[in-house]
């Protein structure tokens, strides 16, 4: 039975392939991936990146993860994700192990990921990288450095 | 402190603002004086204001300074598309100072960050005017001999109402109670509210004010417009009730002074105008010794 059972998991996990040293990024919502992955740059990068989406997850329903081949994450970089995957980890491989395991952080402040939610924004009309302040980071709600208006998670576009 | 855009109420301290408004006095006392001689004011209206405008426009000539802008954007190179990065990187080339009033809101924060000269805001949409609000704050103090634990009325339209907004914010810095009055349309919003409980300021909610006005220290008064109520028939119930006459004013306090940021409509009844407790015209004239205070503050002259 036990055999059975760790071979199921083991089947589980490879659903996406393994990576020898890099970082995996797992508890993505689905939905997020292509925000994530365009958030990280990850379409401008050349290292090997695979990653599987719409997998189960008793936490999120369906859950994207993303495995990329020798690189690693500033802090900073990767917590700018945290906007649309709030309860993703981070596991930092080496040679086939894990070595590290990160949280995402909502930073104090937001630059160039979201749309001011105002349309009589400065920020909506002419070319102006947003910049807001992060004022709740539960439920997301951010103040515009420029209009000091409050987008809030329900309002939330990423550019 | 030198050449500092003055964008927002908030970028100033609390001491700084003591010291713009005792230099708004000095300039009460002697308007005319020579400090900004040789000095080139750009006023960029991209939006009409005539009051404003004016009144920066009387503060800059009293002061010896030269004028250059428009007075509407309909005259400039905006109607050939001009962004308004462009425009501002131009005009901080040709100017020491710019005054700006535009219809988007934190235009004037990303025009300080682009410009090389200061850049004061004289109303971004519906955001801030922050030189109203210094203008505000001096009539307060001038009116009633001090801005400390003041019992400040505020009455209609708090909910779009910028000058409400940013008085609130400033006046917080000095202890004052907060009676609320407005239509259930317009109240005040609960952004602002969480902003005074946090500091553990108090304030009060009413939607009549016939009951309560004997409190008051300062009454400031806005226009209900009849554009802002989703139904026409709200508007209808409501347009008199936010209406100061005469008569309410028998049981107010003797240091009660009534303002208004002007223009009014009818939400002062002119038979109020002869009360001495009527201050609405003096605090538009206190604007230009404000203005002038400001104007020599972000370019660091000292008197």
């Amino acid at each position: 039975m036990e055999t059975t059972d760790s071979k199921e998991t083991k089947k589980k996990k490879m659903s996406v392939s393994a990576i020898k040293d890099g970082t995996v990024i797992d508890h993505v919502p689905a939905k997020s991936l292509f925000k994530v992955i365009q958030i990280l740059g990850l379409d401008k990068i050349d290292n090997q990146i695979t990653f599987g989406t719409n997998l189960n997850s008793k936490k999120l329903g369906k859950k994207a993860i993303i495995k990329i081949s020798d690189k690693l994450f500033e802090a900073d970089d990767i917590n700018r994700i945290a906007l649309v995957a709030p309860d993703a980890k981070l596991n930092i491989i080496k040679n086939y192990e894990v070595i590290e395991k990160k949280k995402v952080v909502v930073p104090d402040t937001i630059s160039g990921i979201a749309e001011c939610m105002n349309p009589k924004c400065i920020t909506n009309v002419e070319k102006v990288t947003t910049r807001f302040k992060v004022i709740s980071k539960k439920n997301v709600s951010l103040k515009c450095h420029y209009c000091e208006k409050i987008t809030n998670q329900d309002n939330l576009h990423i550019i | 402190m030198k050449n500092k855009s003055f964008v927002s109420i908030d970028d100033f301290t609390k001491e700084e603002i003591i010291e713009i408004l005792d230099m708004a006095e000095e300039f009460e006392k002697q308007p005319i004086r020579d400090l900004l001689r040789n000095r080139v004011i750009a006023t960029l209206f991209f939006e009409p204001s005539t009051r404003t405008r004016l009144s920066f426009e009387s503060a800059i000539n009293k002061l010896g300074g030269k004028i250059i802008g428009f007075a509407d954007a309909s005259i400039s190179s905006v109607t050939k598309g001009e962004s308004l990065h462009d425009t501002i990187r131009m005009v901080s080339s040709y100017s020491d100072l710019i005054v700006m009033r535009h219809q988007l809101e934190g235009s004037a924060r990303y025009a300080s960050e682009i410009s090389s000269v200061p850049i004061i805001n004289a109303g971004d949409g519906t955001n801030q005017h922050p030189t109203q609000t210094m203008l505000d704050l001096y009539s307060i103090r001038k009116t009633q001999g001090t801005l400390d634990n003041l019992n400040i009325f505020m009455v209609g339209d708090l909910k779009y109402g910028r000058t409400v907004h940013s008085l609130m914010m400033a006046m917080s810095r000095w202890n004052t109670t907060f009676n609320f009055i407005s239509p259930e349309e317009l109240k005040m919003p609960d952004e602002n509210k969480i902003y005074l409980e946090n500091l553990g300021l108090k304030y009060y909610e009413h939607s009549d004010f016939t009951d309560i006005i004997s409190r008051a220290d300062i009454i400031y008064m806005t226009r209900v417009q009849k554009e802002r109520f989703s139904d026409p028939i709200e508007y209808e119930k409501v347009k008199n009730v936010y209406v100061l006459k005469n008569s309410m004013l028998a049981n107010t306090k003797p240091n009660m002074r009534i303002l208004h940021p002007l223009p009014r409509v009818n939400e002062i009844s002119t038979d109020v105008d002869s009360s001495s407790k009527a201050y609405y015209f003096e605090q538009a004239l206190n604007g230009v010794f404000t203005r002038q205070a400001i104007l020599c503050k972000v370019l660091g002259i000292e008197l």
